[in-house]
Formats: C-alpha cells, structure tokens, sequence
C-alpha cells in the first residue's frame, strides 16, 4: 500500500440546500502526514472534515483509508477520530472516564483501561487531573483532555477542526509546538482544518488551500509560500506585491517584462504560466524581497516612502513607486534603514527569482 | 449634591443606591402575597390538625390525637397506599410516553420546531375539568368507546370494567397530566449539545449506548422534573376520581374533602393534608434521590 | 445517490410515534365538538344528526350567564394581579446576579407542587380565620396564588433578552425613570405582558378546585359545570358549554404563545462566524 494513498478522497461534494458547500474535491493523503486544510470561513473545509469523520455522508464521490471504502460508514466504524472545535468534553464525566470512554465503547477491560489512561495524561502533561471535571478545566486543559480522548483510540486519522482557535495567542503558539512534536512522535496521520495561515505554515506537511468549496492549490508550506499558483493563493498566505507586468520577450528559461511599477525586468518561467510575448502578466514579489536603499543602483527603481510601520521585529514601508503602493518590509538590523522617513526617496530592487509570475485571474 | 444625574426624581436616587434594596422592593409585593396566601394557610392547616372537633364546637388544646387516627386506622393507610400506586402508574406512563415525543421535537425538527411546541402546549392550557369529563364520556357504560365497538360489531354487550374503577383513574390522569411531562423533558434535551453525540459516536458508540451513556444522564434534571411535577399533584387530586374513580378509585382527596363537607371534621382533614403532602415529599425525594444515584454510575 | 444523514436512525418510527402521540393528545377532547353537535341525549355512537339546540340551550341558560359574568370577573382580577407583581418580580430578577433569585422562585413555583385539595382548604382555613368568608374576591386571591408562577416564567422568559444599555440610553438622553419605563421598556415587554395576561387568565378561568372551595353563593364556569354533571339531561348542554370554552381558550393560548414566540427580537443580532 503505497503511503501516498493512505487517506484517499475522490471527487466529494456536498449540497447544503442550494449552496455547494463542497464541489468536486480530490486529494490524496499519505500516512504519517500532517496535512492541513486552509481557508476562510464558508471555504468548505469543516463540511470537507467532517465528511471525512463520517458525520454527513457526501452528495458525490468516495472517501477511502488504507483503500478501503469509509464513505458511508458512521463514524463508530471508522478508524477516524476527531478533535472538535468545542473540545465537546462531557460534563458528566471526570477526566479520567471522558478520556476512557471509548476505550469502555470497545470493551477494553478496567486495567489496561486505566493503564493507558495514565500513560496518555502523561503524555499530555495533565497527570493527576483524573478525577477533575470539564468545569474546572482551562481553555487549555479542555484542549488537550479532547486530543487524548481521541488519541487514546490509536486511530488511523486524528481530524482537528480548528482546535487553538478558542485559545489567546500566547497559548496558541505553545500548543502548536506541542502539536507538532506530538504528531512527529506518534506519527499518526493528522488532518487539520485552520483559517489561520501562519498556523498552517508552522504545522504542516502539505497544505490545502480551499476557497468557496474548491481547492485552490496543494503544496508543502516553502512551495505554497514562495511559488502560488494564482493571485488568489498567493494573497490569501502572506502580504504579497501584485502588479501587472507586459511579457516583452523570452530568453532561456527567462521572460523579460515591462511594467510601470518595476521598470523592465526579468523573471523565471513558470509551468502553466502563459508568457507568449505580447500577454500581459501579474508579477508576484513578497515584501521582503525587496532591498531599500538610499543609493541609486542600477535597475533599482526610485519610489517615495508613504508610510512607516514599526513592528518590533522588522520595519514595513508603503513605497509609492511608477504609480502604484508597494509593501516592503525590511528587518530591524539597526543601521541605514531606522532613519528613514515619510517622505525619503528610496531605491528599489530584487533579485529576479523572487519574481513570482501568474495568469491573470 | 447639587448635581443630580439628569432627570431623576429623588425617590429613584435612594433605590439606585443599593441594587438589592431596589431589587427587593419589586419583590416585596409577591412576597408579601406569598406569606398571605401561602405561609399562612399553610400555617393554620397545622394548627388546625393540632385541633379537635367536638360536635359543633372546636376544641383548640393542643393534641396529636389527629394524626393518631391518620396513621391508626388501617382503611386510611390502604387509601393512601392505593393513592401512591396509582400516582406512580400514572407518573410513570406518563413521563415514558413523552419521552420519545420530545425526543422527536428536540432531535428531529429542524423547521417548524415552534410549531410542534404550540401545538403540544395548547392541551396544556385547556381546561382540566373538561378534560376529565371527556374520559368520562368516553369510558362511560353508553360511553364513546363501547357503542363504537358494539357499532362496529366487536363485542355485543357493553364493557363494564373501563369506568369507575382505579384503570379508568389512571388511564384519565395519564392523559391529563400528559402535557406537564413534554415541556420539562424537552427544554433538558434541547440544551444538550449536539457535539457530545458526536464525539460518542465518534469514540466508538452506536445509536444505542450513545443515548445510554450521553443523552439519558443529560436528560436526567428534566425527566426527574417532570416526575415530580405529576407525581406530587397526582396524589392529591380530586376531580378524576370523583368524576371516574366511583367507589373502587377513590383516592386521598375525595376523603379530605369529605372531611371539609358533610363530615365537617376540619382537624381531621388538616392531619389528613399535612401528614399526606410530608409522606408524599419524603416519597418524591427518596425517589429522586435514588433516580440521580443510579444514573450517575453510568459511564 | 442521498442517502440519509448519519445520526437519522429511527426518524422514521418517530415521527409516526410523535403524530400517533398528538392524535392521543387531541382527538378524547376533541370527541367534545363532536357530540356537542349530535342530535341525541345520549353521548354515544352512531351519530343520530346535526343540530345546534345544545348550543341554543346553553345560551339560554341564565345561571350559567351569572358563572360566566363571575368567572369573567374574577379572571380579569386575578391576571391583572399576576402580571403586574409578576413583571415587577421579573425585573427584579432578570438584571441578574440577586442573591437568592432561585429561592424566590422557588418559593413562588409551590403552589404548582402542592395538591390542589390543599391549596383549597388551606385558602378556606385562612379566609374562614380572617373573617372574609367565601366570596369571588376570596377566589381571586387564591387565583392570584396560582397565576404567579406562570406570570414569572413568561415575564422572566422576556425580559432575560433585555438589554440593560437601551434604558442606559435613554437616561443618557434625557429621560427619568418613569418616562424611560414608559418609552423604552415598556413597548418591548408589551409581548410579554400581553402573553401573560391572557395566560394567567386562562389559568383563572379554567380553575376548579380553588373556586369550588371558596366562591359561596357566587359560583364560576367550572363549579357551574361540575354541579350539572350530576343530571344526565344536561350532558349534552354541558358539552357544548365546554367545546365552547375549548375553543375559546385554545385560540387564545394560540395567540399568546404568538405573541411570545414573536415580537422584536430583544438580544443584539449575534454575526455567526461560519
């Protein structure tokens, strides 16, 4: 069984009333992977998670673990377990009977029971909290009690729906290391639904990014990062320079480009990427691409700082420059950069691979 | 202080100084209504099963001798017994049979869930009486039911054993008290979260255990408050009995009453109320008591 | 191919349980209508022919006219009674946070615990050592008694969604305590009130065992009726007195729940995220 295929979907979709909530959808994911969905709210990917869990049946379509057909099996027969969004603790339980309860579901006799009850609370760093209830648990608490329940099942899929989004973001960042530490130890196969990019980023393997029910790209994060396939990707992850440039000729691999904002310049060919001579293009450059200075180079382009944010770590500049707003952003090294202003006149430039060229949309 | 918040008079600035103090004086007049109609009645009915009734005249020395004869004689205890029976019967039937409803409605609505709630309230607000007085005719000698069946040719003659007996009783207060029992059980199952089922499935249970070890627990406050709400009632109630009960269904308060009528022996009746209603609740909390332990070992 | 949605086990069977359960709910006191209009002094099958003279008879009954016009009169009391001290107790409890909030409703929710007998006798004991004797002001008290509670939950039920801030408000603009009362509060509580009044009276109105204790002389609907039970020829008078009621008060009960179930949405508009 090739690792690739361990969670199949094939061309799932789901109607809610008149809306397509999920249209057509295929990915392939394989085991051990900490694979995330991404999106905004509405995107699809909790109806595409949960119809993985089993807890609506698609319109169209198959969904297969380890090649077997799962589509409509209830989530008892699947070997799916999910953590969700509300954590869903039982308030009538203590910790240590919510973490065993499907453990009691399977028949699993009291002692090892409580054998790996105690093993999964030391796991999660909650040990001797057996006997407390949801009440008196933290935001963060109910967060981890949740992910031992399902973990404790040793299930072939751990599916998350957004589990950090109720915690602040001190709390947030920690757990996602733990997270992810977790997953490389047990390497079981994660699916994790976020709308948080940076999150996604940090986590994962491979990331979907989905819009309105579709999938708009499938990448690890340094691909999704640096090379998106579309405006929409690429905005959605990231601050991201967008501007129209006119194909005027192509050389080796290259295509040179025209563009009022950068000038002529030169950027690497993309698969899939219509650059006959002639087509007006979308040039993609992120804002740390680009170097500012105060010295003319050559095929720096000049531009006007409009604005100046400090943001601790790095400075972000608006740069008006051949008629359109750039974001740049440049880190906070001390040195020339600090004593910029509103109003300075800067020059502009970046290495042609950091050009990153799209089909208009 | 000279300068007042805009537009207050000065009676309002004392109250807004103490929000309890304000709080309480809207409170106050039903309070006061309460002690009047309540405490103190209730009070006096002690009192009087402290009384004996000579003849015309009432004798107020302090005595027990009332409940000696609530509790002495055997006739008055089977009574009482036979009350309780059918209370729990009734209760009983009544409470698994809403169940499912308002399973139905909380689980299995999704749009016009407003519209079920109102149509299974409005038999709640119709009148008892006309109520029990409908079984009446139903069950009656030349009742619905009998010459139906003789119409329809089922049986030839007229069945005697549905009215004026404990079933009939039963049967009529089940339907009566039906209503009581949909509300409370329904609001305890609408605030379960649906997620909890989720998770129960998801962890392994089918439908089965699933409403075993999630749905029944959560339920468990508004099933034990229908219970109580029909139960306790129940064992006082008058007009059933009289109106179907005849000789074989008669229950407490036909012989309260009696004692506040023709017997005119108000001490006795007030031992009868006090000692049936401290009985009654004793009963009612055992039994909650016990319903609340053994669900609470369910896993 | 749709197959239906996990979690859907049994809908099937229920929904035939839940439409048999309305029908056992329904059709024994429909039967009432039903008969009322039978052309027969005995309340039996088969149905012998249409008529009205039960209707007729009823109406011309002038005893039951006195019940009707006492039994008006001491429901109007007794809801007016209620829904004032109970919208005053509601908005003592809806800001939330009384100590002792839930002890008050309990104490207030009794009357529903305690058999009716008692609650009759007790109410004859008190009126008897008061000296106030049986009379339809004596019922209405002890009405006053049993509407409470309902008054409370309908009230509370409305003014749990109120926001404080729109009262805040208008003390901010200018207006006192009565006024902002009147302009403010008032109007959107006004569902509530009118859901309780007519509750409340209903509640008055159907009551039995109280004003059978304690009306006298001066008897009410439900005491009228019980008496005429007695005389078989007037049975199906009786029925229609009572399909009369019947659908009287279940239009109103239809109106009132309504009114609650409508009305201006009191909580701010919540956005949903999903």
């Amino acid at each position: 069984m090739s690792g690739e295929n361990f969670l199949s979907v094939q061309n799932v979709s789901k109607r809610f009333g008149t809306t397509l909530a999920v249209d057509r959808i295929s990915l392939q994911i394989g085991k051990g992977e900490f694979f995330s969905l991404l999106g905004p709210s509405g995107c699809g990917k909790t109806t595409l998670l949960r119809m993985i869990g089993g807890f609506s049946f698609p319109d169209e379509g198959s969904i297969a673990i380890e090649g077997a057909d799962v589509t409509w099996l209830p989530p008892n027969e699947r070997p799916t377990n999910m953590v969700f969004q509300s954590y869903a603790i039982f308030p009538h339980l203590n910790v240590h009977d919510n973490i065993g309860y499907g453990l009691r579901s399977e028949g699993v006799p009291q002692a090892e029971r409580d054998a790996r009850i105690k093993d999964v609370l030391r796991l999660i760093k909650l040990e001797g909290y057996g006997e407390r209830r949801a009440q008196e648990l933290s935001g963060g608490e109910r967060q981890r009690v949740a992910l031992a329940r399902a973990l404790i099942k040793r299930p072939k899929v751990l599916l998350l729906d957004e589990p950090l989004g109720a915690l602040d973001k001190r709390l947030r960042e920690a757990m996602q290391v733990e997270l992810r530490e977790l997953q490389r130890e047990l390497k079981i196969t994660f699916v994790f639904v976020t709308h948080d990019q940076e999150e996604a980023l940090f986590l994962s393997d491979r990331i979907a990014v989905m819009e309105k029910g579709r999938i708009l790209q499938i990448a690890d994060p340094k691909t999704l990062y640096e090379q998106p396939n579309s405006r929409k990707v690429a905005e959605f992850i990231g601050t991201m320079n967008v501007f129209e440039a006119r194909v005027t000729g192509i050389k080796a691999g290259n295509a040179r480009l025209a563009s009022p904002v950068l000038g002529e310049f030169t950027a690497p060919l993309r698969a899939g990427v219509n650059a006959a001579a002639g087509t007006t293009l979308l040039a993609a450059i992120r804002p740390e691409k680009f170097s500012l200075s105060r010295e003319m180079s050559p095929r720096a382009i000049k531009g006007r700082i409009a604005a100046i944010a400090y943001l601790g770590d790095r400075d972000q500049f608006r740069v008006m420059a051949g008629g359109s707003t750039l974001t740049v952003s440049a880190h906070n090294l001390g040195g020339a950069n600090s004593a910029l202003c509103v109003g300075d006149a800067v020059y502009l430039s970046c290495a042609p691979d950091a050009v990153v060229l799209l089909n208009q949309d | 202080m000279k300068t007042a918040v805009a537009g207050m008079t000065r009676l309002e600035r004392v109250f807004q100084r103490s929000e309890t103090g304000s709080a309480l004086a809207l409170l106050s007049p039903s309070l006061i209504v309460l002690v009047v109609t309540l405490a103190t009645p209730m009070a006096l009915l002690v009192l009087y099963s402290l009384w004996t009734q000579n003849g015309l005249s009432l004798d107020t020395h302090p005595t027990l001798a009332q409940y000696e004869v609530v509790f002495g004689r055997a006739g008055y205890l089977a009574l009482f017994v036979r009350s309780i029976a059918i209370s729990s019967l009734v209760t009983l039937v009544t409470v698994a049979l809403a169940y499912p409803m308002a399973y139905f409605v909380a689980f299995h609505v999704k749009r016009a869930k407003f519209v079920w709630l109102i149509l299974l309230n409005v038999p709640f607000w119709t009148s008892y009486l006309l109520r029990v007085f409908a079984w009446k005719v139903i069950l009656g000698f030349d009742g619905v039911i009998n010459s139906g069946l003789i119409k329809l040719g089922l049986i030839e003659k007229p069945l005697a054993f549905l009215l004026y007996n404990p079933t009939a009783v039963v049967v009529t207060l089940a339907h009566a008290y039906a209503a009581f029992a949909i509300l409370p059980i329904y609001v305890s199952l609408e605030k379960i979260d649906r997620s909890y089922l989720e998770a129960a499935a998801d962890l392994g249970d089918g439908p089965v255990r699933r409403f075993m070890r999630i749905t029944l627990p959560l339920s468990l406050p508004g099933i034990i408050g229908a219970a109580v709400l029909i139960f306790v009632p129940t064992t006082g109630d008058y007009v059933t009995p009289t109106l179907v009960g005849g000789s074989d269904g008669v229950m407490i308060a036909n012989l309260i009453q009696v004692q506040f009528g023709r017997v005119n022996n108000w001490p006795l009746g007030a031992a009868m109320s006090i000692a049936s209603m401290a009985a009654v609740g004793v009963l009612a909390a055992l039994v909650v008591q016990a319903a609340r332990a053994s669900v609470a070992r369910i896993r | 191919m749709k197959r239906a949605e996990p979690f859907d086990e049994g809908v099937r069977g229920l929904r035939v349980y839940a439409f048999l359960y309305l029908a056992f709910l329904y059709i024994p006191v429909l039967l009432l209508p039903l008969f009322s209009f039978n052309n027969s002094l005995f309340i039996a099958f088969p149905l012998t022919g249409f008529t009205t003279r039960w209707y007729a008879e009823m109406a011309a009954d002038s005893e039951m006219h006195a019940a009707l016009l006492n039994t008006l009169k001491v429901g109007t009391l007794a809801s007016l009674s209620s829904t004032i001290l109970g919208l005053l107790a509601a908005k003592a409890l809806a800001r939330g946070g009384l100590k002792g909030a839930s002890a008050f409703i309990g104490l207030t929710s009794l009357p529903l615990f305690i058999p009716e007998i008692v609650l009759g006798i007790s109410l004859l004991v008190l009126v008897t050592a008061m000296g106030i004797g049986l009379s339809l002001l004596s019922v209405a008290i002890g009405h006053l008694l049993v509407c409470l509670p309902f008054a409370i939950a309908v009230l509370l039920s409305r003014l749990e969604g109120f926001d404080a801030s729109l009262e805040e408000a208008s003390r901010d603009l200018g207006e006192n305590g009565w006024m902002t009362f009147w302009r403010v509060t008032f109007p959107l509580v006004l569902p509530g009130i009118v859901s309780s009044l007519l509750l409340t009276f209903i509640v008055s109105f159907d009551d039995f065992m109280i004003a059978f204790f304690l009306c006298g002389t001066d008897t009410t609907l439900p005491v009228y009726i019980f008496g005429e039970l007695r005389f078989p020829n007037k049975l199906p008078g009786v029925l229609a007195l009572g399909s009369t009621i019947l659908l009287v008060s279940g239009g109103l009960v239809f109106v009132a729940e309504w009114v609650r179930h409508a009305g201006v949405r009191l909580k701010p508009h919540r956005i949903i995220g999903r």
